[in-house]
């Protein structure tokens, strides 16, 4: 019995995305989804008919019953933005088992067009579950949901390693020397640690410009086993490794708050991969604030615990840095439509393609999607590689 | 109705008001008269929060409530400068922050009495009570008085 059965048996085959400098889409709703599924089969090279499983943040029966397809293998896990990580997972795992052999997963949010509908959109999506624990021991005390949630773990972080608010700016920063090389990116013009820490302070210690967007988007992605990928239209991007692991729901019984489960999910991840930190030539993680991103850091070990703020502030995240990170521009520059996860394993799929133009990653073999959901609640992470890797 | 002197009853709330659940009746019921207790599992000896059917750490459902000293440090901390929600619009800019009790649980409240900014990381805090409208009280904090 192989320990690692997951590394290599399944590839994503293919991605599509979709955001706007605008910020908006003019499609939306399972229009909008059903839109990106055909593109990601048409970037496969498959078509509706090769799907044999369904993966959805909330109701993969009605989307499978919309596409008039009968799944074998069926995911409907939420765990917000980290969701799509954890669909990646589950259909390696699923496809490695044999449970099925064409697994597809999308996602499409558009809450900012959403504003000017008749129906004022969706809305602010609840924890899933109900308020719960907490209506009760939370929400009488008016923390701003979410990005109060992350200044507490800023704080946290400050208080505990001398973290600042300038290298916290650096990666906005830098995030945003990525976007201005991305023409979809909502916002491409270069910013200073000085515009960062001048935009008006929302929860302290985070400014606007430590915040992420909130804009359309949508994405979807084709999973195959390696066998069936190695013929269809473009080259496979395998999954090496995958884990995942959730130890709070709300922000409040995070049980350190200066440390995420990203520790579990990446040691795990990393070690069915049979990779190190130092081997990985490009990160995708999830940066719903600058908080978010500098805890990925340290958590997957690409930095000692307490020492983020020291290792960005060389600017090594950003272009022609020696940890690219975030090259599409990230939910601080890009698009976050409300659960990001989908577009860190699109843009990393297109590197490892080699398909991103004036922000390619020279000969980029190995990346990183690393999704966060709700409030640092999901680590879900995924080491992802190209043909050599293997 | 309730009696004309039940004044409390009548209040309009100022804030969003806890619900309350089966497990944290014993809490809020205690709060009527400012105390604070924690929920605290029998067979472990250790303390539960938030409150609630079974223990976290062995599943046992045998339970006492202890009283807190109220005395606390701050955990984490951040200026709210948006209120949350409307009710909390005339409170902006307040302070929410986890507050690290004495007995070893960690519960999100608000720290007043003192300007916003003021609040650091690791600052004595202790307990004091803010009305609800129907006659529990919310725990707040305030900077520590010595002496
Ligand atoms: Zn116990």
């Amino acid at each position: 019995m192989q320990v690692s059965g997951l590394r290599g048996k399944a590839a994503i085959v293919g991605v599509v995305d979709a955001a706007s400098p605008t910020g908006e889409l003019e499609l939306t709703g399972r229009a909008l989804e059903v839109d990106m599924i055909s593109k990601a089969l048409d970037d496969a090279g498959l078509t509706i008919a090769d799907v044999d499983g369904v993966t959805h943040t909330s109701s993969s029966m009605q989307l499978a019953e919309h596409l008039g397809i009968h799944p074998t293998f069926t995911d409907s896990t939420s765990t917000g933005g980290s969701s799509f990580e954890v669909h990646v997972e589950h259909a390696a795992a699923a496809i490695a088992a044999g449970l099925c052999e064409v697994v597809i997963g999308v996602y499409a949010s558009t809450p900012r067009s959403d504003r000017k509908r008749p129906r004022g959109g969706a809305g602010r999506g609840m924890p899933p579950g109900g308020m719960g624990p907490m209506a009760e021991w939370e929400m009488p005390y008016g923390l701003q949901a979410p990005k109060g949630a992350y200044a507490l773990s800023a704080s946290r972080h400050m208080a505990q390693y001398g973290t600042t608010s300038e290298q916290l700016a650096q990666i906005a920063v830098s995030t945003r020397e990525w976007a201005s090389m991305n023409p979809e990116a909502r916002f491409q013009d270069p910013i200073t640690i000085q515009d960062v820490l001048d935009s008006p302070m929302q929860a302290s210690p985070l400014h606007l410009l430590d915040c992420c967007l909130v804009t359309d988007g949508a994405g979807a992605f084709v999973m195959t086993s390696a066998e069936r990928a190695k013929d269809l239209k473009k080259p496979p991007v395998y999954v090496l490794g995958a884990g995942t692991c959730h130890d709070h729901m709300m922000i409040s019984q995070m049980p350190d708050f200066g440390t995420t489960p990203g520790v579990q999910s990446g040691k795990k991840a990393f070690g069915l991969a049979g990779v190190k930190p130092g081997d990985v030539d490009l990160l995708m993680g999830y940066d719903s604030f600058t908080i978010t991103a500098l805890l990925h850091l340290e958590d997957l070990g690409f930095c000692e615990k307490g020492e983020g703020g020291p290792f960005v502030e060389d600017g090594k995240t950003g272009p022609g840095g020696s940890l690219p990170m975030n090259t599409n521009g990230g939910g601080l520059s890009y698009t976050h439509p409300g659960m990001y996860g989908m577009f860190l394993i699109t843009e990393a799929t297109k590197q490892l393609r080699g398909e991103c133009g004036p922000r390619q990653v020279e000969g980029a073999e190995i990346a990183v999607a690393h999704g966060s959901g709700m409030v640092l609640s999901c680590m879900s992470t995924i080491v992802l590689g190209t043909e050599a890797s293997l | 109705m309730s009696d004309s002197t039940d004044t409390a009853s009548a209040a309009k709330p100022t804030r969003f008001e806890p619900p309350v659940s089966d497990a944290s009746q014993p809490f809020w019921d205690a709060t009527r008269e400012q105390r604070f207790l924690i929920q605290w599992c029998t067979a472990c000896d250790q303390a539960v929060f938030y409150p609630r059917e079974n223990c976290p750490a062995c599943l046992g459902t045998s339970f006492e409530w202890k009283q807190a000293s109220g005395k606390g440090t701050v955990y984490a901390s951040s200026v709210q400068h948006r209120a949350a929600n409307p009710m909390m619009a005339n409170r902006v800019p307040y302070v929410v922050a986890m507050v690290e009790l004495e007995e070893g649980i960690r519960i999100m409240s608000n720290v007043i009495d003192c300007p916003p900014d003021d609040v650091v990381v690791g600052q004595p805090v202790q307990l004091t009570w803010e009305p609800l409208s129907d006659g529990r009280n919310l725990p707040q904090f305030s900077p520590l008085q010595e002496g």
